[in-house]
């Protein structure tokens, strides 16, 4: 019979991510060395791969409530040079899945920018059926696009037809409008996999925490995608 | 011996890279930020080389973003790429070309899982059928773009106008590429060269007349990051990745960049408006910037494609001092004009990094 302690290493199990990147860490250190998060944030991804193989429940949901499991950058940079085949940014996905469906991620700083998050992709991704869209990337959220992108933004029905993109226009191309009902086939695939269950979860959990914090949804989502405490970093 | 073994773990990381008929999929980012460079890709496939590239108005976002922001379960992100098989498969394709690297990791690590577990995909099957009605057979062949311009190299060099050479010096201009992450960090045996060694984009400079720089963060991320750019809190990841590339690179004075990710262009090109912005500092000659391009962009600069066509004019580090090297001719004036010439006025200028 299974020890009760180890129900949230099964519950990482079942995830294909955690099985393909967790193998038999030896604790080298050397997807920290590679890391570019490693060098920026208060992160080390050994420790956080030794963590979750000693299978310790009070221990994984720390994680999972933690800052760190969030510092990653998904690059994958520690994926090749793992001298026995682990992936630690894997592992990081599966630990960010669980915490996310165990509702962990509003313990954190870095974990409430799921909801920024969450507005902006699966809104532009349902709406337009891009991850990133003009009609949604303003200068104010992005002013290190600098004065060429403002420029572009104001003038973008003309430049993008200058550069022969027929931008929210039918047929082939960039930055096309993609028709309806190809829309509609990626709603009932979120529907149908659990995204749009996934996004109104993260939705449900983020506005409570934000009315705990004397917050309006507004509010808690201008913070939460512009607010940085200190102490995330090396240097702090 | 050890050269025979040297020959063998090279052999693993060469791909045998179908000549024609690819079904391509297009990049989010690249749209919206390098709409011309997938326009290029296809002329240059197309109409320069005669390949047929089916291009098609149905396929949308694979979800690779949303996916790697953890906004997304993986089952969703799957479902939307089974989608995209399909729409290949009842087009009659069997390769598939992927503008994008996110695109082409997410494919790729697709394929890889339901490779090993394939009740997994047994499933995505399932929901597919569901949600849209739609079955897939998987792509007999996946490349990224970059891939294809890889093999095309030679084609394009016959072609060339200009060559990455000093027009002055008759020297070979000093090219920096950069790879993106999820090229074959995660899958090695499916980048050409593998995470080590890839030759994808120093293939294409060499054959262009360029020579290639090797500095010590040559493999190093650009920053990107997902969710550590997408959020504005934490941006300070993305420039200072960026900035350490930059740093390493400056001693050996490259002429330009050359990338094949899509965010990497546009962050190695911003950050460096940012970073002569905050701290004064320059990476180029003369105040200027270090040029940053797409590979379709050199491409079409080698071809004698007019560099405002190529779009050039949406990147905030100038483009010229490269441009002037090459010897390109082109209209200074015509830059920031729209379509039928009409007047967009210009855009302002940075207070530190020079610009035209």
């Amino acid at each position: 019979m299974k020890r009760t302690m180890e129900r949230l290493y099964d519950e990482l199990m079942k995830d294909y991510r955690f099985r393909e990147g967790m193998k038999t860490c030896i604790n080298c250190g050397t997807c920290t060395a590679i890391c570019p998060a490693a060098e920026f944030y208060r992160y080390d991804p050994r420790k956080i791969v030794d963590t979750v193989q000693r299978k310790d429940d009070a221990e994984i949901v720390a994680l999972l409530k933690s800052e760190t499991i969030w510092y990653c950058g998904e690059c994958m940079s520690c994926m090749p040079r793992c001298p026995r085949g682990n992936a630690a940014g894997l592992i990081v996905m599966a630990l960010r899945e669980l915490s996310t469906r165990l509702g962990c991620f509003v313990e954190s700083e870095r974990g409430r920018q799921l909801y920024p998050l969450s507005k902006a992709l699966n809104g532009n991704v349902l709406q337009y059926g891009y991850c990133v869209h003009p009609e949604t990337f303003t200068i104010e959220a992005h002013p290190e696009a600098g004065p060429v992108f403002a420029w572009h933004l104001a003038h973008r029905h003309q430049t993008f037809a200058r550069l022969g993109a027929p931008y929210l226009q039918p047929g082939p191309g960039a930055l096309r409008k993609i028709p309806q009902e190809d829309l509609d086939e990626l709603q009932a695939i979120y529907d149908e996999t659990g995204g749009t269950e996934r996004m109104r979860h993260i939705e449900r959990l983020s506005e409570q925490k934000a009315q705990e914090m004397g917050m309006t949804p507004e509010e808690y989502m201008q913070y939460t995608f512009e607010h940085c405490s200190p102490g995330h970093f090396n240097t702090d | 011996m050890i050269y025979k073994g040297k020959q063998k773990i090279w052999s693993d990381y060469q791909k045998e890279i179908p000549d024609d008929h690819w079904f391509y999929a297009r990049s989010c980012i690249r749209q919206n930020f390098f709409p011309a460079s997938e326009k290029y890709f296809l002329e240059i496939g197309r109409n320069v080389l005669g390949r047929d590239i089916c291009d098609t108005e149905h396929h949308t976002t694979c979800g690779g973003i949303a996916y790697h922001s953890d906004v997304i379960p993986q089952e969703t992100a799957m479902t939307i790429v089974a989608r995209q098989f399909a729409l290949m498969t009842e087009m009659g394709y069997r390769n598939l070309v992927a503008s994008c690297i996110t695109s082409f990791g997410n494919y790729t690590e697709i394929l890889e899982t339901w490779r090993e577990f394939p009740e997994l995909e047994a499933r995505i099957r399932e929901h597919l059928w569901k949600s849209c009605r739609r079955e897939f057979e998987k792509p007999e062949y996946l490349a990224h773009a970059s891939d294809l311009m890889y093999k095309w190299r030679n084609d394009i060099a016959e072609r060339a106008q200009y060559r990455l050479v000093n027009k002055d010096t008759g020297e070979p201009l000093d090219i920096v590429e950069h790879i993106g992450c999820h090229y074959s960090k995660m899958f090695p045996h499916k980048g050409v060269g593998g995470a080590e060694y890839p030759c994808v984009l120093s293939g294409m400079v060499e054959s262009w007349g360029g020579r290639i720089v090797d500095y010590p963060e040559r493999r190093h991320c650009c920053g990107f990051g997902f969710r550590q750019y997408l959020v504005k809190a934490n941006r300070g990841y993305s420039v200072s990745n960026t900035y350490k590339k930059f740093e390493s690179m400056e001693p050996f004075h490259p002429d330009g960049i050359i990338t094949n990710c899509p965010g990497c262009p546009y962050f190695l090109d911003r950050w460096q408006y940012v970073i002569a912005e905050q701290t004064g500092k320059t990476y180029g000659r003369d105040g200027f910037g270090i040029p940053v391009f797409t590979y379709e962009e050199l491409a079409g600069l080698v071809l004698g494609i007019n560099p405002w066509d190529l779009g050039l004019q949406l990147h905030q580090t100038a483009v010229e001092p490269l441009l002037d090297k090459m010897g390109v001719a082109y209209v200074p004036a015509d830059k920031y004009l729209g379509l039928n010439r009409e007047d967009l006025l210009r855009p302002e200028l940075p207070s530190v990094l020079k610009c035209f």
